[in-house]
């Protein structure tokens, strides 16, 4: 069985890598994808959308439609992460490990249900995950700040660089990781709780479609952000730069929420207990 | 486009490419996977698409690196096949 996967398999790249031969060359400009919409995008990119970019004024103005669905796919990734992984149930007594702040001694308690004392003295730490540094943890503190800094720089600044909602929101979701890997999951779920996270994700959906949907209202086609120009207050054509942002912010809380998410349920098995 | 970087790091694209399915040890499979990451987020930029690359570079070379780590982390760490 292996042989016969390994033979359709070089089979299969064989004929992929006959096929790059009729490829057209690097960069050519008169290969056909660039000659029917692409010059368009290029020429007049800047005069509809005042947006300097034209990556970002195709991914969320001429293809916004695309991009919603897009980030409707993130969406759903992290429900069906949440269902598949989460536990609700809990089963069986449980042991904890504490350890107390001042003298650095472990204890362990094999039935967490029998805790009654109040244990300010102690601090909790994951049974199977122990070690902990103080030079990671310090670096990751001072640093979380700085890389959430820039996540929102490159959310706003997508117009202009490279970047926008996908880019920006993996690196605010990434420092939240950040912060789970070096201290532990309970930090990060006291400041981001498993509610407010699914909210947010299912809000960022939210804002990209609502936009869309109030383009509909005021008689335009449904994403066609120069609708908004009236309760913006400015034209048309700033219009739709402004709502190139709206809907990156949107792009970018959901797909934020989505990785810390994600992460949550794989690094706690489902229990939101104790993890990586 | 410079020819000898294109070549080394299709080169290292192929071998971390190849590597990350022939590791036994998971972790180390995640790991490769991550810089054959990277390697196509080099391709990307040397090729002019930054936008494609940065989101290369987050999401897969940083993201779901982790990702995997977590989930080997819950799981085992040698494959059975």
């Amino acid at each position: 069985m292996k042989i016969i996967g390994l033979f359709i398999v070089i089979l299969t790249g064989a004929l992929l890598v006959y096929a790059t031969v009729d490829f057209p060359p690097w960069g050519d400009p008169a290969s056909p994808a660039s000659t029917h919409l692409s010059p368009h995008y290029i020429e007049k990119s800047m005069e509809e959308t005042s947006v300097p970019n034209i990556v970002t004024a195709v991914l969320a103005d001429y293809r916004g439609f695309d991009t919603m669905f897009e980030t409707a796919v993130i969406f759903a990734a992290g429900v069906a992460c949440f269902f598949i992984l989460r536990a609700l149930r809990r089963e069986g007594p449980e042991q904890r490990l504490y350890r107390h702040t001042l003298t650095d001694m472990t204890i362990r308690i094999k039935d967490a249900s029998k805790i009654s004392a109040d244990l300010d003295e102690f601090e909790r730490i994951d049974t199977l995950w122990t070690p902990r540094d103080l030079i990671v943890t310090t670096v990751c503190r001072l640093l979380i700040p700085f890389i959430q800094l820039f996540a929102l720089y490159v959310i706003a600044h997508g117009h202009h660089s490279p970047g926008g909602g996908f880019q920006g929101g993996v690196i605010l979701g990434a420092s939240f990781i950040l912060l789970a890997i070096s201290h532990d999951l309970r930090t990060t779920l006291k400041r981001m709780r498993e509610k407010m996270n699914g909210l947010l994700c299912a809000t960022g959906v939210f804002i990209y479609a609502g936009t869309g949907a109030l383009c509909l209202l005021f008689g335009f086609n449904f994403l066609d952000y120069s609708a908004l120009a009236s309760i913006l207050h400015v034209d048309p054509v700033t219009a739709r730069s402004h709502g190139i942002l709206i809907v990156e912010i949107g792009v970018g809380i959901a797909v934020m929420a989505t990785m810390i998410w994600i992460y949550n349920n794989l690094a706690s098995s489902g229990k939101y207990d104790e993890g990586l | 486009m410079i020819w000898q970087l294109d070549l080394a790091i299709l080169t290292l694209v192929v071998i971390t490419g190849i590597g990350a399915i022939m590791v036994k040890d998971l972790l180390g499979a995640a790991i490769l996977f991550g810089a054959y990451s990277f390697m196509m987020c080099l391709l990307w930029s040397i090729m002019g698409a930054v936008d494609v690359s940065f989101t290369e570079a987050s999401v897969g070379a940083g993201v779901s690196a982790v990702f995997f780590v977590a989930a080997v982390f819950r799981t085992t760490r040698r494959t059975k096949d």
